[in-house]
């Protein structure tokens, strides 16, 4: 396709930027990058990004998997409803991610039906088309997904759908991170299509509070090593600043009519993340408005606290880069992505299972 | 690789209201939903889940390379 194989895994200019990235680093300590997206880690891994930095520089995976921070309360309440009757359809990579007691998956071998979807639109659909039952849509996902959320609820669809709405908001996960002073975090690589929607502006204060290079980046692997020299290059200036790598599909603004249509269907409220605990004005929850449509409400969900990490699991680490997969002594031993014991493993977008999948990324 | 936060780009062949057939390259099409972008047909947008993000241009995609190669001439200056 023109626009992303035109160039952008280019093997001159990827050795150009390697080496700019190891004379720049010289002149540095130990330097340690974040990204919060789980297809930048795909992207760094897969194609060994890792293995062309020199040493002093890290980059590690923070809370970028959406589905892996979704809390085991949150699932349990899905599968409470499944087991219900009610028909509950979600994403593919949620199924398997263990809840307190069990997985979508074990509810769905128990006879529940749970229905995998590419997307909301599936599941309007089929509650259009199936009005004898009762759905529900897992809304899970960061500022990429919850637009699509947004607009199907302001349609307002069917009225045998509501929504469980465990969407969650990026830059106050980031501002979490930046404050653990134990991570000691040297700049941020921030995600590229959660920015498509939010624009640069609410990653300023990385910059400007936290003294933090910022710089929105996308995918291609040349992306992430021009983002890894531009942070560096920020660091070796001593003036952090916020800028935009991926200005081929990030705006300034971000999406305009997307950001309006979520500030309508949602008001932010503090969310509990797996592994992470409750972050302060980081979750989506359904206008009064809109409150029909809330399955909590609709079926008198009441949240019980769920049972997050699984003995001897280190996803709460994982997530935000602390230790590697390969760290834990459950990778690849008792948790595979066959098996997984911890939601970092489930995920295609998980940290663990990303590593499980490629061979020598240590 | 299906991932939550990626976005694939396609290329729009028509535009039926906030409805769109789109080409994801060699010939697979798929209806995704275009009410958060302004599309005409022949644009690539970026689909996530089914719904069009942004229109992406050939010109962005240019002003990209031109970035990274002023990035690296002025360091290499």
């Amino acid at each position: 396709m023109m626009v992303e194989n035109f160039r952008f895994r280019d093997a001159v200019l990827a050795k150009r930027v390697v080496k700019k990235i190891n004379k720049i680093a010289l002149k540095e300590d130990n330097i340690k990058i974040c990204h919060v997206c789980g297809t930048h880690e795909w992207t760094i891994t897969h194609f060994g990004l890792r293995s062309l930095l020199p040493d002093n520089v890290e980059v590690i995976a923070g809370p970028g998997c959406p589905v892996c921070i979704v809390p085991a309360s949150e699932i349990d309440e899905a599968i409470q409803l499944a087991l219900k009757g009610v028909v509950i359809t979600c994403f593919g990579d949620v199924l398997r991610v263990p809840g307190s007691k069990m997985s979508l998956l074990d509810a769905k071998a128990e006879g529940a039906d749970i229905r995998v979807v590419y997307g909301i639109g599936d599941a309007v659909k089929m509650a259009e088309k199936n009005v004898d039952k009762e759905f529900v849509f897992f809304a899970i996902g960061f500022e990429t997904t919850a637009p699509s959320t947004a607009i199907e609820v302001m349609k307002k669809p069917a009225e045998n759908l509501s929504f469980l709405v465990s969407h969650r908001i990026i830059p106050p996960a980031m501002k979490l991170l930046v404050e653990m002073k134990d991570l000691s975090l040297n700049g941020f690589i921030a995600p590229g299509h959660v920015s498509t929607i939010i624009g640069v502006k609410p990653y300023r204060i990385f910059p400007e509070l936290y003294h933090m290079p910022t710089v929105v980046t996308g995918f291609e692997p040349l992306d992430v090593l021009f983002g890894v020299y531009m942070i560096l290059k920020q660091l070796n200036e001593g003036k952090p600043r916020l800028e935009n790598e991926y200005i081929r599909a990030v705006r300034e603004e971000g999406n305009v009519k997307a950001r309006q249509l979520m500030r309508k269907v949602f008001e932010v409220v503090d969310g509990n993340w797996r592994g992470l605990g409750v972050i302060p004005s980081s979750a989506f929850k359904l206008r009064e408005e809109y409150e029909s449509f809330d399955a909590h409400l609709r079926y008198c969900l009441k949240a019980k606290e769920g049972v997050d990490i699984q003995p001897g699991c280190k996803c709460h680490l994982i997530i935000i880069g602390k230790i590697k997969p390969t760290e834990c002594s459950l990778f690849m031993k008792a948790c595979t992505p066959q098996k997984p014991v911890g939601p970092c493993m489930v995920s295609s977008e998980g940290t663990c299972h990303i590593w499980a999948k490629v061979s020598k990324v240590a | 690789m299906m991932a939550m936060c990626l976005a694939i780009p396609a290329k729009v062949v028509d535009v039926k209201g906030d409805s769109a057939r789109v080409d994801f390259g060699e010939g697979v099409l798929r209806e995704v939903n275009v009410a958060l972008v302004d599309v005409e047909v022949g644009n690539y947008v970026l689909v996530h889940a089914g719904y069009a993000i942004e229109v992406i241009s050939e010109e962005e995609a240019q002003e990209t390379l031109r970035l990274w190669n002023e990035i690296l001439e002025a360091a290499e200056a």
